[in-house]
């Protein structure tokens, strides 16, 4: 057979592989049948060319085939699920990732180990995640062969947070208690440097619309297979705790100091390897979980502004609350970003963009309501670092959503495209990172450090 | 060369089994052979969707009826090959039996309305 044919049939071999249902040994047995068939059609009199033709279409309809193979094969359509897939998942690259990934994974293990046995309580508290992240970033660098200059960059920032979270001289009012400012300094660290991976995550294309949208839909993947591993390793901690305790062997409390920390640390690495090796399983997840939880925080929102208004000349209103809202809207934020993330941006209108759209009004509505009455408390009160940190993200969480609402809208009756309000989350993300950085690196100055 | 008669979908899929079967009876055999043996069998009548087969087959290696191993073609290929089993042996009497009452009674029904029908 010629380069050409034999070119054409490694073509066909691609199509019916990318086939879930249809196994390697499968393609194999039925590219045998395609090559006899071939060498019949073509001793027959038929140019080659003609007789892949014929050969091809005798095969059927791919579509058939693999619906006929799916239905006496069905576990397979479950195996993607599972990581070692037999056959074409086994491709060296994805193997020496996996090695890779331990690698980092064992090393921010021993890396949180040691910090725990070198550093006392509350330097370890506040540099939790600049011990873990840097692996997960490391991870990035080494799949991605990042470029020199986003290396620099990377470990420059790394660097410049390490040296600020450190070297600020925090000032506490009695011995023992932590200062506000540095509490939001750690709590905003991670933020901070999680968009700094997402530096290392995009391979240096920051600016790329479609690098940013995938790292939003990694971060959400991420953050669902953390919570799976976490679920799993919880499990797992109990029952070999409640073990040993219960023969009395060993020391249960050396499993919580060893292999909690460790066992956390090893898997932030796992999961972004888990994400990148596996995508097919969150897009699955993510679309399901959106559509379960935007009716029920719908309703908990309602619930939220009812609560309000009966308690309408509330005095009480504090800080906590302000907080709480920040949550929920980042919880909103997050529904909403899931939504796109999993959302084909071609697809027109639904009932469940509608949804989305109400889920915004209403979270906006619970926003406003809980600034409207804190507004004047706040100014009776003076200005602390809490106030401003919580009321500053309310702030960026509420420009975001507000835009968003009158885009959904503008979605909804068909007068904007999907696209503007993925380009608007896009453009958008960078925010989050500068307003993590400032309270990490300006507020604590603005308040000096107490 | 006889006119290409369009069989029904249903009618293909009802008869694979034990065509299939029955091929096999008379020795183990691999997917392209068993479809060469159909179409001359036929007469080449009953167009099969070539690609169909190796699920069937796959169907009946599951429920026993046939055993598959990997053998070599003649060029040295990996190639599947398929023999009858006892219980596809046992399965192929029965289905014999079944298809033997069913085309008795259309027998009788074509005899009987030939009068009326007019046949191609």
């Amino acid at each position: 057979m010629t380069a050409e044919l034999e070119s054409q049939i490694e073509q066909w071999r691609g199509y019916v592989r990318r086939r879930q249902a249809i196994a390697p040994a499968d393609v194999e047995e039925m590219e045998g049948h395609l090559r006899d068939q071939l060498a019949d059609l073509v001793s027959s009199g038929l140019s080659e060319d003609e007789a892949f033709l014929v050969a091809v279409k005798r095969m059927g309809k791919l579509d058939d085939i693999s619906r006929e193979f799916a239905r006496e094969h069905s576990q397979r359509l479950w195996k993607q699920l599972v990581l070692t897939s037999a056959g074409e998942d086994d491709s060296p690259a994805s193997s020496r990732n996996l090695m890779v990934a331990l690698a980092f994974a064992i090393a921010a293990a021993i890396a949180v180990r040691s910090a725990m046995t070198w550093l006392d309580d509350t330097v370890l508290a506040r540099n939790a995640s600049l011990i873990v992240l840097p692996f997960v970033t490391g991870y990035f660098a080494w799949t991605r062969q990042l470029a020199n200059r986003t290396v620099v960059v990377t470990l420059a920032t790394y660097g410049g947070a390490a040296l600020a979270i450190n070297l600020y001289p925090w000032q506490t009012a009695t011995l023992g208690t932590e200062s506000t400012t540095e509490v939001l300094a750690a709590t905003h660290l991670p933020i901070a440097l999680w968009f700094i991976a997402g530096l290392a995550y995009a391979a240096g294309e920051w600016r790329s619309q479609a690098r940013r949208m995938d790292f939003i839909r990694f971060t959400g993947e991420w953050v669902v297979y953390l919570a799976l591993l976490a679920l799993g390793g919880g499990v797992l901690v109990g029952v070999t705790v409640n073990t040993f305790s219960a023969l009395g062997v060993g020391n249960p409390e050396a499993i919580a100091e060893w292999v909690v920390p460790t066992g956390a640390a090893g898997a932030t690495v796992v999961a972004a390897w888990l994400v990148e090796a596996k995508q097919a399983v969150v897009e699955n997840i993510a679309p399901v979980l959106t559509r379960v939880f935007t009716p029920l925080t719908v309703v908990m929102l309602l619930a939220v502004i009812g609560a309000f208004v009966v308690r309408f000349n509330l005095v009480d209103v504090d800080r906590e609350l302000l907080i709480l809202m920040d949550v929920v809207l980042v919880l909103v934020l997050g529904l909403i970003l899931y939504a796109i993330s999993a959302r084909d941006p071609q697809a027109p209108p639904s009932w469940f963009d509608r949804l989305q759209l109400g889920l915004l009004v209403v979270a906006l509505a619970a926003d406003a309501l809980l600034l409207a009455t804190m507004i004047t408390r706040i100014a009776d009160a003076g200005v602390t670092a809490n106030k401003v940190a919580a009321l500053g993200l309310n702030l960026v969480l509420l420009v975001n959503l507000a835009w968003s609402t009158r885009l959904a809208a503008g979605f909804v009756r068909e007068r904007t495209s999907f696209g503007a309000m993925e380009k608007w989350q896009t453009d958008y993300l960078p925010v989050y990172g500068l307003w993590a950085t400032f309270v990490l690196a300006v507020l604590p100055v603005l308040f000096v450090f107490r | 060369m006889a006119k290409t008669l369009r069989i029904d979908k249903d009618l293909v899929a009802a008869s694979a089994t034990p065509l299939v079967l029955g091929i096999l009876a008379d020795g183990e055999s691999y997917g392209y052979a068993i479809l060469k043996r159909v179409n001359e069998l036929s007469g080449g009548r009953m167009a099969w969707t070539d690609g169909m087969l190796y699920p069937l087959l796959h169907r009946l290696e599951r429920q026993g009826h046939v055993k598959a191993s990997w053998g070599e073609s003649s060029i040295g290929r990996r190639r599947k090959v398929y023999a009858l089993t006892r219980s596809g042996r046992a399965s192929l009497a029965e289905r014999r039996q079944q298809w033997d009452v069913v085309a008795d009674a259309l027998d009788k029904v074509w005899r009987s309305a030939s009068g009326r029908l007019e046949l191609a």
